[in-house]
């Protein structure tokens, strides 16, 4: 295990430096000086003397790359141009928004997610097979920012339930937080339970073919602990590590889904930070989320040898 | 030259029963119904596009004070926008957008990735390891979080918007077609080709490609489905057509200010864009059950 987790996280190394060269690279995608575009509309020449003498923009692109990484590993991702506040300090603002919605859709997606895909795999064929394939492919083509526009309309316009934006603090009040977060939440867990349910319906399908439960079946066990205790516990690995892959998709639906409900998290700094042309607050934001994601990434893996004796090898 | 012709007529005599794969396969597309409808569907959708000057019942940029946010009826079935556009004429023009923006993203994506997971799948050693952690850093980054970040550096338009999510979508296929290679290419044939004295560029174009053509294009029917919620999503936070130049996702922006008073202006772009992606993904899925018969 020692070995197989050494191994792992050496292979995240290449990684991380490629995800370094290419957004530090981003920059390199702005038509004209950089300095005077990354000084905003005012262009004050002081403030472009400044950034050109910060960025090093006088120094050949290797060294400038070399410049940027040294800070980043000192925690220092540049300064957003519009506050001069540290961008790490907007991300670690804005971050704990972010994460309660996520985790609130995961959970909304795992209810829905799992037995959808059980009861699809077990009722193979039947109307409550297709009923959880339609209800999939639905919550795959549905844009989620239209998803949330319709709730809004049902839920805050026509029935007055639920605010339609106005986010609260937890510490503030939980009822009011929760009040509104339910709208975004099930609007971003709604896309990955569709991914969810058809992941657990291929991984219940193999393994209620699987020899194990035949025998489970001879036994006379009922049909319920088949698949409940034999099937799901064994369908269930590769379905939570398929579901960590998806904090990709979460994360992107989130940028839409805040700035859908006005609240206040990760993916409104970035899309507020685009127009304000902040892009080093955009760089810091790709860069945490791409860092996030690879780490995750890497639980997963540990997570399913951890969990899977066969594959310690 | 000479030396070619006698095995360039074994080509031949592989390309019949190619064809006939191909037919066989849409002979099983054309029994799933759910695969049909997605098809039919699309090629409504293109005719829009094609035929939107004579479909639109009007100008889809004239603005008419006289008619704001006027609700569905005999004369705007879609109803009337913010500042007096007709719904119907902008979402009949708007398909232009998502069409384009869901082909032209995914050929880019096509002609980057094939060919790197080509290279990588083919040449295996350094090669393959390097391209394969630029893959691996650029799957890191969130697909749309990365078409963004692309979209706001190169600047919103929606040649940009398409070269930024083409490029982010770029690393699936290079993914895709890599590990199609190394399945490929230890087979009989390849091998053969081999002995026979080919050159490796002409065995990963005569033989390879062509036999690993079906799953890289399922994968890009699914794409362009993706790609199209990308271009909406995109247009929607501003970075992709702007306005006033009619889109699904840009008139859902705008739509979203006026959901209490002008619901109509959100419904229809959203509803369109919901079944365009809908029939994309119910032609991937019976593409990929007609193409892999071994998946069912």
């Amino acid at each position: 295990m020692f070995e197989f987790l050494v191994k792992r996280i050496a292979t995240i190394v290449p990684t991380l430096v490629f995800v370094s060269m290419l957004i530090f690279g981003l920059q390199q995608l702005l038509p004209g000086d950089p300095a005077v575009i990354l000084a905003g509309e005012e262009r004050d020449e002081n403030v472009v003397a400044y950034l050109r003498e910060k960025l090093h923009l006088d120094e050949p692109l290797p060294v400038r790359y070399g410049y940027w990484v040294g800070g980043v590993l000192q925690g220092d991702l540049g300064e957003s141009v519009r506050t001069q506040q540290p961008v790490l300090d907007l991300i670690v603002q804005k971050l704990p928004v972010t994460v309660e919605l996520a985790m609130l859709a995961m959970a909304i997606a795992l209810t829905i997610g799992i037995p959808a895909g059980i009861v699809s795999a077990v009722g193979r064929g039947t109307p409550w097979d297709a009923a959880a394939n339609a209800f999939a492919l639905w919550g795959l083509s549905t844009p989620n920012f239209w998803l949330g526009i319709l709730l809004i309309l049902l839920f805050s316009v026509q029935l007055g339930w639920l605010p339609a934006s106005g986010y609260v603090s937890p510490f503030v009040s939980l009822s009011d937080n929760l009040a509104a977060m339910i709208m975004p939440a099930f609007v971003l867990g709604n896309a990955i339970a569709a991914v969810l349910m058809r992941h657990t319906r291929s991984a219940m399908l193999l393994v209620l073919n699987a020899d194990y439960v035949r025998t489970a079946r001879a036994k006379g066990l009922s049909e319920r602990v088949v698949v409940l205790k034999h099937s799901l516990r064994n369908a269930l690995t590769p379905i939570i590590t398929l579901g960590a892959l998806e904090f990709g998709t979460l994360l992107s639906g989130a940028v839409l889904t805040e700035q859908v409900f006005t609240i206040p998290g990760f993916g409104k700094l970035i899309v507020d930070a685009v127009f304000n042309r902040d892009y080093a607050v955009v760089q810091g934001v790709v860069l945490v989320t791409a860092s996030a994601y690879i780490a995750l990434n890497l639980l997963a893996d540990i997570a399913y040898v951890a969990v899977n004796p066969r594959l310690r090898g | 030259m000479a030396a070619v012709l006698p095995f360039a007529r074994t080509d031949l005599a592989t390309l019949p029963s190619e064809a006939g794969a191909w037919r066989r396969a849409w002979r099983r597309l054309r029994r799933r119904r759910s695969a049909m409808a997605g098809l039919i569907v699309v090629c409504a959708f293109v005719l829009a596009a094609l035929l939107a000057p004579w479909l639109a019942p009007f100008d889809p940029i004239e603005t008419s004070w006289s008619a704001i946010r006027q609700a569905p009826s005999a004369a705007h079935w879609f109803g009337t926008d913010d500042i007096g556009r007709d719904v119907l004429s902008r979402v009949v023009w708007g398909t232009r957008a998502s069409l384009l923006a869901g082909v032209v993203s995914v050929s880019i994506s096509l002609a980057l990735g094939v060919p790197i997971g080509l290279a990588a799948g083919f040449a295996g050693g350094f090669v393959d390891a390097l391209i394969s952690r630029i893959t691996d850093a650029f799957l890191a980054c969130p697909f749309l979080i990365l078409a963004i970040a692309l979209a706001a550096f190169l600047g919103p338009n929606l040649t940009n918007a398409m070269i930024a999510i083409g490029v982010s979508a770029t690393p699936i296929f290079v993914r895709l077609t890599r590990g199609q290679v190394i399945n490929v290419k230890v087979e009989d044939y390849i091998e053969a080709a081999r002995a026979l004295g080919n050159p490796p560029l002409r065995i990963a174009w005569r033989h390879v490609l062509p036999n690993i053509l079906a799953p890289v294009l399922v994968q890009a029917t699914l794409a362009i489905a993706a790609a199209i919620i990308a271009e909406a999503s995109l247009s929607f936070l501003g970075l992709g057509q702007q306005p006033p130049a009619p889109s699904w996702g840009s008139m859902l922006n705008t739509a979203k200010n006026y959901v209490d008073n002008a619901p109509w202006m959100a419904i229809w772009p959203g509803l369109a864009i919901f079944l365009l992606v809908l029939s994309f993904n119910l032609l991937g899925d019976g593409l990929r059950d007609a193409l892999d018969p071994r998946q069912r």
